[in-house]
């Protein structure tokens, strides 16, 4: 124990170390807002070198092999590794510039890849260069994704993809693209599903993108028109896509439970105990002076505690083990009420202020309230919405029937 | 609404129809994106003119038609289906009222026709901060030798960037907090020192921010008695907000038949979604608290029309329960459509915006929890 416990102060040592030579001090504590999209002037060129110093380092992916460019880092490292970047007030850019994959796509590729579909994704994942896109959902196949039927046919030497993909974040500024495609129209619904890698360069994929009530357009209406895919990039066997793809979205669900930086936040870069003082007004005894007000947000912050504790005592019962679980399914949908809570309580706090669009008349912070409110409405939605979770706790948690057809 | 008269069921189904054809949700979006720095269509707001709607409560004497709150509420809540963004219930509505209840001869000889016909856009401006706090009106009207001179700023004003003129809630004596030595002042826009900035909200109606740089107006612009006006103006504010329910309950309905429609269509799993029960009995619940909306809603509006006692407590009511509900339907409207939802091109995020300004406006259910408390005395 004792020497673990030296090897991980010692790990440490070098983290910090490492870090004073190479993290820029300008980017110090501007990960929410550059992680949020904001631009941040002439910070922005130093984002992009300390994402190319990170991702050289294998950091930005700390528990992958370093064989393909990974950190190679145990979970304990990779814990320690997390702390010291918040200590540093650094962050890491490349879950933003990789899109899905970090968060998603490289550790399927890990789990489902040939050697050499590891060899060409993983490293250029970890260092940052490539954005990911996934294409899974369709018009008719949202919460029943078995039931796609964008298609894929073999003719030879490679496939040829038609269909339409939609809400496909990110799939405008996209180089690469994961899609589930049908492959076998005879057998039931969820053993004809392949899972197919995609360049997104080609004349055969266009993108439209949507625009969202939040009022940026991150996602988009993606459509295949006799689209070409390799046959080496398949994931995974024939016919056993949806394997492999319902692998992924408990990665995502795992990087959606407000225990790594994946999560959008509500946009605010203040404490709601802040904002609470500021807009509502304390008493001499610095009291919230609105007890109805000071009791809802107390409430608010009891489930948010809740929620982080909850976080921290699976992580510690999974003893460094950082297996994807069911639990994924509870945290996920706790940290998208909490965070759509706090959302609500942070623009009703802000009163008339919390209404703002855009121009004079309100702060930049209450502009950002309103922003990630309305975006955050999302979260109860994608990666399987606050329903489809309640459906996989009901039946795989506590081994309730199923009464939906699985088709 | 229940229990309409024959006439009132002829107004309802003559603004339905008109605001499904005339002023549909389509064209608040289209004024929306045309950037209308007033906040609602210029032809919309005559034809509403036109059909007498913003003259329902003033009398025959000064070209309304007097007929009440409650047929009032009846077409505020067709328009509130449709987002229909007019000056109706900031002129027609609130100022009318204020006007009525506590204007001199010659303001109402002035003011209440054009506002009946629509030629002329009268608002009230009453709150100074984030929140809506009527009570401790802070703004300042200093009497000077031949009236007073007002000094403040008044933000969130519905309809500030087209009014022709504004019912100010100053303090002509005593500190905020006090009852006694609140004022109200009819004030024309263009008086000099008044200044108006527009304020972009995600809902798109035409809110300002309103500023008074030591705007001299002679004692004739009081509305009603200096120092006493906190009656008129808590009067005022309760026919406001009884109105603003019923346009809520209307936004309210509508985002709960976008939702019931959506059930009855979208199929996922081989079925359709609304036979889902986790999803069916919380359209249930929906349906539940709509009902029970519309009951406040319509008693605050018959209290005023039959001059109940209870009036305000019903009008905080009204609001109160208005707000729970459209808070709750506008969320479901977006969880229930799923990615849809969350699209700008579909109507949600809409109803979701408005929902939450109306919220705010003439106070939020805390407010008016808190007031429905004081009223029944404890
Ligand atoms: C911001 C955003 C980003 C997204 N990014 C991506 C992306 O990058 N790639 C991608 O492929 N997809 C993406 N999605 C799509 C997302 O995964 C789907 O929206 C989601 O799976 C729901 O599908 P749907 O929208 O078709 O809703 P539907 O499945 O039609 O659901 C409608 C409603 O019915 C409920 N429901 C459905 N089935 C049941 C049931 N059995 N029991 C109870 N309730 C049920 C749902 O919970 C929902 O409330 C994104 C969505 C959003 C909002």
């Amino acid at each position: 124990m004792a020497e673990a416990r030296d090897a991980l102060e010692e790990f440490r040592t070098e983290v910090r170390s490492w870090l004073a030579q190479n993290f820029p001090p300008s980017l110090k504590g501007r990960g929410a807002a550059l992680m949020g999209g904001e631009t941040i002037g002439e910070a922005e060129s130093d984002a992009r070198v300390w994402g190319k110093r990170l991702g050289a380092k294998g950091w930005a992916t700390p528990t992958w092999p370093a064989e393909y460019g990974g950190g190679g880092l145990t979970q304990h490292q990779a814990r320690a590794l997390n702390q010291e970047l918040d200590r540093a007030g650094a962050f890491n850019p490349l879950v933003r510039t990789a899109g899905m994959g970090i968060t998603m796509v490289g550790p399927t590729i890990l789990e489902y890849g040939s050697e050499d579909q590891k060899q060409r994704h993983i490293s250029a994942i970890c260092r940052g260069e490539v954005f990911w896109a996934l294409g899974y959902s369709e018009p008719n196949a949202g919460s029943d994704l078995a039931s796609l039927s964008m298609k894929a046919e073999d003719v030879g030497d490679h496939w040829v993809v038609n269909g339409q993909k939609t809400w496909t974040s990110g799939a405008d500024h996209a180089q690469w693209i994961g899609v589930l495609v049908r492959t076998d129209f005879e057998a039931p619904k969820r053993d004809g599903i392949s899972f197919l890698m995609m360049d997104m360069n080609q004349a055969g994929i266009e993108t439209r993108p949507i625009e969202l009530i939040g009022g940026a357009s991150p996602f988009c209406e993606t459509f295949f028109n006799d689209a070409r895919a390799e046959k080496n990039e398949m994931l995974g066997e024939l016919n056993a896509g949806w394997t492999v793809g319902k692998r992924l979205l408990q990665h995502e669900r795992q990087s959606q439970t407000g225990a790594s930086s994946g999560m959008g936040g509500d946009g605010s870069r203040k404490s709601l105990r802040d904002v609470a003082k500021d807009y509502a007004g304390v008493d001499a005894e610095g009291r919230l002076a609105d007890a109805d007000l000071r009791s809802r947000l107390t409430a608010h912050m009891m489930d948010a505690k809740a929620h982080k504790l909850t976080i921290a005592r699976i992580t510690a019962e999974a003893r460094g083990n950082a297996k994807v679980s069911a639990a994924a399914s509870i945290l996920k949908n706790a940290a998208s009420s909490v965070l759509q809570e706090r959302a609500e309580l942070m623009i009703e706090l802000m009163g008339h202020s919390g209404l703002g669009w855009e121009g004079e008349g309100f702060s930049s912070d209450e502009l950002a309230a309103v922003r990630g409110w309305l975006s955050g409405k999302a979260m109860s939605i994608y990666g399987g919405s606050f329903e489809i979770q309640n459906n996989i706790i009901a039946k795989n948690i506590l081994g309730l029937p199923e009464n939906t057809q699985r088709g | 609404m229940a229990a309409l008269t024959e006439e009132q069921a002829l107004l309802q189904e003559q603004a339905r129809s008109w605001a499904r054809e005339e002023a549909p949700v389509a064209k608040f979006r289209e004024m929306r994106d045309s950037g209308n720095e007033f906040g609602f269509d210029k032809a919309t707001w005559a034809s509403i003119g036109e059909m007498g709607w913003a003259g329902i409560v003033i009398p025959e004497a000064f070209g309304g038609v007097d007929v009440g709150y409650l047929t009032f509420g009846v077409v505020l809540e067709e328009l509130g289906r449709q987002l229909t963004a007019s000056p109706l219930l900031a002129s027609g509505l609130v100022a009318a009222t204020a006007l009525i209840a506590g204007g001199s001869d010659a303001q109402k000889k002035q003011w209440l026709p054009k506002i009946a016909d629509s030629t002329a856009i009268v608002t009230l401006a009453v709150d100074e901060g984030p929140h809506h706090a009527p009570a401790s009106i802070a703004f300042a009207a200093k009497k000077t030798d031949s009236g007073f001179k007002l000094s403040g700023q008044k933000v969130h004003v519905l309809e500030g960037m087209s009014a022709d003129a504004f019912i100010v809630a100053a303090r002509t004596s005593g500190t905020p907090g006090d009852g006694v030595g609140i004022s109200l002042f009819l004030v024309e826009a263009n008086a000099a020192g008044v200044r108006r900035q527009r304020l972009r909200t995600a809902d798109s109606r035409g809110y300002a921010q309103v500023t008074f740089e030591g705007v001299e107006v002679p004692s004739e612009a009081l509305l009603g008695a200096a120092d006493h006006g906190d009656a008129l103006l808590q009067a005022t504010l309760d026919r406001a907000r009884a109105g603003l329910a019923a346009e809520m309950l209307g936004t309210a309905s509508q985002s709960f038949d976008m939702t019931l429609d959506y059930l009855k269509n979208r199929v996922q799993f081989g079925q359709l979604i609304g036979s889902f029960q986790a999803l069916g009995h919380r359209a249930s619940g929906l349906y539940t608290e709509m009902e029970m909306t519309r009951s406040c809603v319509e008693a605050a509006l018959q209290a005023i029309d039959s001059g109940a006692e209870d009036t305000p407590q019903l009008c905080s009511l009204a609001k109160c329960k208005a707000g729970a509900f459209l808070h709750h339907v506008s969320n479901e409207l977006i969880q229930i459509h799923g990615g849809i939802g969350m699209t700008d091109e579909f109507d949600a995020g809409l109803y979701l915006k408005r929902a939450r300004a109306l919220e705010a406006t003439w106070g939020n259910q805390a407010f008016h929890r808190d007031r429905y408390a004081t009223l029944l005395g404890f």
